[in-house]
């Protein structure tokens, strides 16, 4: 196989077409991919460039440099670009776009122009978010809360909920294309256990991406008639009820946490099983609870409303439940511990990632327990505690993993390796600067610091200080990645097929992959994760 | 292979597997609008069950012999386009024909009837935000009629879409752009969507006509 690439090199995707066109219109879906890279990227930019502003401001208890008004503006920016243009798409549809069809060995998706029209819808929505939020300023939060929303904010909260529900198609055309994908398009003897458990767990997302968003696009539709044609689901005056909207909006919202943290469940299992060079611990376990994940999901959105006038029965009864949810994700952190057990671990930039993603998320997903359980919540509930639970989560969790998955196939996507030392470096930084970012915000929450203001008492500002010092260590290490990188787009060491000696059909074809992925269609014979790999001359002195 | 099916894309290995991914979408496609409307049945459901009375009295001002009757059209339609996949599947050109058209002026008349709704209510003030005032006490009342309006739109709105779907199969077959039974597919999807439409009435009455009633 190896030798027969090197006779007649296969053009690779990149080299396919150079023209505009044939990157904006193709239907390729590595191209597709890259351009969700170019584009998150830049919203991860713009959203980033709000959080470092909202942090300067909150080095000083008596806010010098933003007004109440401007400030509100700055988190709702932050919130909304965060959310639905980072996140979301983050993993799924870059990762995701360039890996499904190649783990399961297929050419492409099942819906190729599907794909490209959900990136310019995406790409639509953004722009259109971008310009209403920084034009009109919009100051509702990311959470359009109901009736402020409706009828106190001023009226750029159109446009803004107009872009939201816009780009909830690109998400749900994205999750049905996966779906149908996994279901249709696996090579043959490729069964579904013997999958990638990267794609149980964006096949899981998928599911969740399909099932929530037309929610929030009821939700968001009612936010926009009451506010066009004055039908009042959500203002008293109007008849309408507030809770209604919570309701609404956390059936969407809570599911949508996990489209956010599954994919990095995803790239989880197969970093920690490339770099202990071992068999995932309990493959069908791991598969399992990502759907359980997807399941339970949908049914702990009360956690959210334990103070808006929710009955204490209902509140007991979403408060189990969602300490059920922390079970699967729990089992999910002891087989990756338990995977590197006796394995041939070594620390590479995506390895040191996929550490620190256990290490945040654990943390992430206790204080999610403290919050879950109704009395500790009322105290907690709206203070920087809330806000360090799901930055954990979703930026030392997800964001970590975002940053592994793009160093560990950064080599297949480009064909150059990019340079260890300041991966490395990166990984370290990203970790500790997170520490310092919210862990001070841990304990502001618990000495009530509500969320949302930017004037408090001046015993908050040590914490606070510290906080805004780990955050500018953040903005450094998520920077440099973007220089480095871009150097070894030119300088890199050329990577092999397999540069990691990782299992999975992705590192069986030449990075970059060919237009078709595969010359002729793969027959898996194999199970996932068949380490030791054949040539591989691991365990060979002592055949431990 | 058969020439008889449309060329495959290059992603698929066969044309099974393209039918298959096709209809596959289309059900996926389908449960997520389910979802879409799922939000407003929720929101329905606990209005009918915490407000009984206002509830009551907000659904007795509904035209129930409208109901039925758009109701009945609307079953009818779905005949008239389950006809519509049989005849496509044997390859029966113009029957097919007769029964999409007849399924499209059964859409049209299942709208024009909701139109007529729609004008009746406002006339008895039940549209809250205009028009004379809102005859009801209770403000769930209000929140009933806010979203029967939403509920019913969107549920036209969906229609609308499926009869433009039917009409433009229609007219390709009209124009020999699209040959039967090789392209049954297209009228299966076709079908199915009307199907689900009609489905989602088929909750929709109930829970906005009778359940309180
Ligand atoms: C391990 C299981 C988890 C539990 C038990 C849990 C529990 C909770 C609870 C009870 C709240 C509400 C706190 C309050 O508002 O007073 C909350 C907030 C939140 N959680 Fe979690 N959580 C878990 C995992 C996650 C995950 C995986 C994510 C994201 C990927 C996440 C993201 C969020 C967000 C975004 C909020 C706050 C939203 C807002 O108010 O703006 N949580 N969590
Ligand atoms: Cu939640």
């Amino acid at each position: 196989m190896t030798a027969e690439a090197k006779k007649a090199p296969p053009k690779s995707y990149i080299e396919d077409g150079h023209t505009l066109r044939s990157w904006f219109f193709s239907t390729d879906h590595k191209g597709i991919a890259v351009l969700y890279l170019v584009s998150i990227t830049l919203f991860f930019f713009v959203g980033g460039a709000a959080a470092t502003l909202i942090r300067l401001e909150l080095l000083s208890p008596n806010g010098f440099i933003l007004s109440n008004d401007a400030y509100n503006r700055l988190f709702t920016i932050h919130g909304v670009i965060m959310v639905w243009f980072f996140l979301i798409p983050s993993i799924p549809n870059t990762f995701g776009n360039f890996l499904i069809p190649i783990m399961i060995g297929a050419k492409d998706l099942a819906f190729p122009k599907l794909n490209l029209a959900s990136w310019w819808i995406f790409v639509f929505a953004g722009c259109f978010v971008i310009a209403a939020l920084l034009i009109g300023g919009v100051d509702t939060g990311w959470t359009f809360y109901a009736p402020f929303s409706t009828m106190f904010s001023n009226g750029y909260v159109i446009p803004a909920v107009v872009g939201v529900f816009i780009s909830g198609f690109s998400t749900i055309l994205t999750g049905l294309n996966f779906i149908v994908t996994v279901h249709r398009l696996r090579a043959p003897g490729m069964t579904w256990f013997r999958l990638p458990l990267f794609v149980w767990s964006i096949y899981a997302t998928s599911l969740v991406m399909v099932l929530a968003t037309p929610v929030l696009a009821t939700t968001l539709l009612l936010i926009f008639a009451e506010r066009v044609f004055g039908l009042g689901f959500f203002d008293p005056q109007l008849g309408g009820d507030p809770v209604l909207y919570q309701h609404m909006f956390w059936f969407y919202s809570h599911p949508a946490v996990y489209i956010m943290v599954l994919p990095a469940f995803a790239v989880m299992s197969e970093l920690m099983t490339a770099f202990s060079k071992k068999h995932i611990f309990g493959y069908k376990v791991i598969a399992f609870s990502s759907l359980a994940i997807a399941g339970l999901g949908f049914l702990v959105w009360g956690h959210h409303m334990f103070v808006a006038g929710e009955s204490v029965y209902v509140g007991l009864v979403f408060s189990v439940l969602s300490f059920t949810i922390a079970v699967p994700s729990a089992i999910k952190v002891f087989n990756w511990t338990a995977t590197m057990r006796k394995g041939y671990v070594s620390f590479d930039a995506p390895m040191l990632f996929a550490l620190g993603f256990i290490g945040l998320f654990v943390i992430g997903g206790l204080t999610g327990l403290f919050v879950a359980a109704t009395g500790l919540d009322v105290h907690l509930t709206r203070t920087y505690f809330v806000i360090a639970h799901f930055h954990f989560i979703m930026v030392g969790g997800t964001v970590s993993c975002y940053f592994g998955a793009l160093h560990f196939w950064w080599p297949k996507m480009t064909g150059r390796m990019y340079p260890e030392m300041p991966g490395r470096i990166v990984a370290l930084l990203i970790f500790f600067g997170f520490m310092l970012t919210f862990m001070p915000q841990f304990i502001l929450g618990w000495l009530g610091m509500p969320r949302r203001y930017h004037l408090y008492p001046p015993e908050f500002q040590v914490l606070n200080v510290l906080s805004s010092a780990g955050a500018s260590i953040l903005a450094v290490a998520y920077t440099a990645p973007l220089f480095y990188l871009a150097w070894s787009l030119f300088y890199g060491k050329r990577a092999g097929l397999n540069p990691w000696g990782a299992a999975g059909l992705e590192w069986m074809i030449p990075s970059p992959p060919p237009r078709e992925n595969f010359e002729t269609v793969p027959v898996v014979t194999w199970e996932a994760y068949p380490y030791p790999l054949e040539p591989q001359p691991v365990a060979k002195e002592d055949g431990r | 292979m058969s020439d008889a099916l449309p060329a495959v894309h290059e992603q698929f290995q066969a044309p099974g597997q393209q039918l298959e991914a096709d209809r596959l979408g289309l059900w996926v496609f389908l449960a997520s609008e389910a979802m879409l409307f799922g939000a407003v049945f929720f929101a329905l459901t606990v209005y009918h069950l915490i407000h009984p009375a206002a509830m009551h009295a907000a659904t007795s001002r509904l035209d129930l012999v409208t109901g039925v009757i758009g109701t009945a059209v609307l079953l009818t339609s779905s005949t008239t386009m389950a006809l519509a996949v049989k005849a496509a599947r044997e390859g029966r050109r113009t029957e097919a024909l007769i029964v999409l058209v007849g399924t499209v002026l059964l859409g049209l008349a299942f709208e024009a009837i909701k139109v007529h709704d729609w004008f009746d209510e406002y006339d008895q003030g039940l549209y809250p935000p205009m028009g004379p005032p809102f005859p009801l006490p209770q403000p769930a009342a209000r929140l009933y009629f806010h979203l029967y309006f939403v509920s019913t739109g969107l549920h036209a709105v969906h229609l609308a879409v499926g009869i433009l779907l039917v009409a433009g199969v229609a007219a390709s077959l009209l124009s020999n752009r699209m040959k039967l039974p090789e392209r049954t597919v297209t009228v299966e999807m076709v079908g199915l969507y009307w199907q689900f439409v009609d489905i989602v009435w088929i909750f929709l009455f109930p829970t906005l006509y009778l359940v309180s009633r």
